[in-house]
C-alpha cells in the first residue's frame, strides 16, 4: 500500500484469524494488529486525529506547544506527530517512568516534565492540568476527555474493522481511556445492533491495588457505560498465560495488555460456543512486546516463572 | 465440585486469612449466604438491601455480574468467582512506565 507521507500511513492495519487460539471452526477469533501503526501501538490514531482536529478548529496553530499528562503510547504517538508537523510537545509523567520510555519521547524530541511519583498518572494529570492554567497558549488535548480520541477510532479502527467482517458479533478491547471501546463500539453498534462490546479491564493484585490507592475513582470523561455489553476483569497471570500463547501459537508477538484482551475474547468465545452460537470475535492488538521486554515474560522457562517475573508490577 | 470464591485482603478477616475459599449456590445470592455460614460477617460487607453493594465487585468468571444478573446471576459447579473492591478503569495507559517504580 502507497501512502504520501509516513503520517499519512497511520490506520488500515491487518485484521488477522487466528486459526489455532479459535475455539472452534464456528466460533472464530480476529487480532486487529494496531502495532502496526508507524509509531508501534493503536495510540497513533487518536494522537493523530486529536492533533489535526485542534488544527481544524484553530485550538492549535503553528508554532504552539502540545501539552499531555502520559508516560505511555499516546506520548509516544504525540511526540512523533508534534515532531513531523513543527510542534513543540511537552509530556508531564510520573518521574519513577523508565528509562526505555524517557529514551523513546526524548528521541522525537518531546520534553518531560516529571511528576511526583506518589499518585501515579492521577498526579500527572493534576500536574498537567496546572502547567495549563500557568501557560494559557500551550495546548492540551488531553485524551481522557476528548471526544477526538474516541472520534478517531469511531471514523478508522471501526469502519476498517466492518469492511474487513461484515459477520462481527464481538468487539473486544482493553479499557484506558476507553476510546477504542467507546469510538469503535458506536460505529459498529449502529452497522450490527446486536453485536457485542466487550471490555477487558487490568486487574492488580494486592499489592499494586496498595500503590494505586490515589488512582481511585478515577472514570475517564469519555467511559459511557451505555455502550458495553459487559467487561471482563483480567488478572495478571491470564494477561501473560494469554500474551506467551499468542506468541507461541500464533506467532504474534504483543504487550501484556493485549493478553488480557484476548483473555476476554477466548472468554466470550467459550459461552458462544457453550451456547451453539457461531460466532466472528475482533480483539485489539495495543502494542507489541518490545517495551515489555525488561519484564523478561517473553522468554520465562514457564508462565509460572513470567507471572512471578510481573509480580507487582503494572502492565496496561 | 465447588464454586472456587477469591477473597480481596481487606475481607480476609472473615476468612482466617484465605486467599481462595469455596462455596456452593444456585445464584450468587446463594454463594454469599452460604460463606456466611461459614464465614462470619462476609455478607454484611457485600450485600445492602438485598443488592451488591456500591463499591464491592464481582466477577464470575472474570466478567462482571453487574453486566450479567447481579447478585441473581447464576451460577454453576466450577465456576470461579472474584471479588473486589472497586477500582474505577481508565488511568492506565499511563502507568506502564511505572513498572520499574513499583517493585
Amino acid at each position: 500500500m502507497r501512502y504520501d507521507s509516513p503520517i499519512a500511513a497511520v490506520g488500515n492495519t491487518p485484521l488477522v484469524l487466528l486459526p489455532r487460539l479459535s475455539p472452534s471452526e464456528d466460533v472464530r477469533i480476529w487480532a486487529k494488529l494496531e502495532d502496526r501503526n508507524p509509531t508501534g501501538s493503536i495510540k497513533d490514531r487518536p494522537a493523530l486525529h486529536m492533533i489535526e482536529q485542534a488544527e481544524k478548529d484553530g485550538r492549535l496553530t503553528p508554532g504552539r506547544t502540545i501539552l499531555e499528562p502520559t508516560s505511555g503510547n499516546t506520548g509516544i504517538s504525540l511526540a512523533m506527530a508534534a515532531k513531523l508537523k513543527g510542534y513543540r510537545m511537552v509530556c508531564v509523567m510520573p518521574e519513577n517512568t523508565s528509562e526505555e520510555r524517557r529514551q523513546l519521547l526524548a528521541m522525537w524530541g518531546a520534553e518531560i516534565i516529571s511528576s511526583p511519583a506518589a499518585g501515579g498518572s492521577n498526579t500527572a494529570v493534576r500536574v498537567a492540568k496546572e502547567l495549563a492554567a500557568e501557560h494559557p497558549d500551550w495546548v492540551m488535548l488531553y485524551q481522557y476527555g476528548n471526544p477526538d480520541n474516541a472520534g478517531a477510532h469511531y471514523s478508522g479502527t471501526g469502519p476498517e474493522i466492518y469492511a474487513d467482517l461484515p459477520s462481527i458479533t464481538h468487539f473486544v478491547a482493553g479499557l484506558g481511556t476507553t476510546g477504542t471501546l467507546m469510538g469503535a463500539g458506536r460505529y459498529l453498534r449502529e452497522k450490527v445492533p446486536d453485536i457485542q462490546i466487550v471490555a477487558a479491564e487490568p486487574r492488580y493484585d494486592d499489592l499494586v491495588y496498595g500503590l494505586r490507592n490515589l488512582d481511585e475513582g478515577f472514570v475517564p470523561e469519555l467511559y459511557d457505560e451505555t455502550v458495553l455489553t459487559t467487561r471482563y476483569s483480567v488478572g495478571s497471570e491470564d494477561a501473560v498465560t494469554r500474551t506467551r500463547e499468542l506468541l507461541a501459537q500464533e506467532g504474534i508477538f504483543a504487550g501484556v495488555s493485549t493478553g488480557a484482551a484476548l483473555h476476554a475474547a477466548i472468554g466470550v468465545g467459550r459461552k458462544a460456543m457453550k451456547a451453539g452460537e457461531t460466532a466472528d470475535i475482533v480483539f485489539i492488538v495495543a502494542d507489541g512486546g518490545w517495551k515489555y521486554l525488561s519484564t523478561g515474560i517473553y522468554t520465562a522457562p514457564s508462565t509460572e516463572a513470567a507471572v512471578e517475573a510481573l509480580q507487582g508490577q503494572l502492565w496496561a | 465440585m465447588a464454586i472456587e470464591v477469591r477473597i480481596p485482603t481487606i475481607l480476609r478477616t472473615h476468612t482466617d486469612g484465605q486467599k481462595v475459599v469455596e462455596g456452593n449456590g444456585g445464584t450468587l445470592a446463594e454463594l454469599i449466604e452460604d460463606l456466611e455460614t461459614r464465614h462470619n460477617g462476609i455478607r454484611e460487607r457485600l450485600v445492602e438491601g438485598g443488592e451488591l453493594r456500591r463499591f464491592v465487585n464481582v466477577y464470575l468468571n472474570d466478567e462482571d455480574v453487574r453486566f450479567l444478573d447481579g447478585i441473581s446471576t447464576k451460577l454453576s459447579d466450577g465456576d470461579s468467582v472474584t471479588i473486589l473492591p472497586a477500582v474505577a478503569g481508565g488511568a492506565t495507559e499511563t502507568a506502564v512506565g511505572q513498572r520499574k517504580g513499583m517493585r
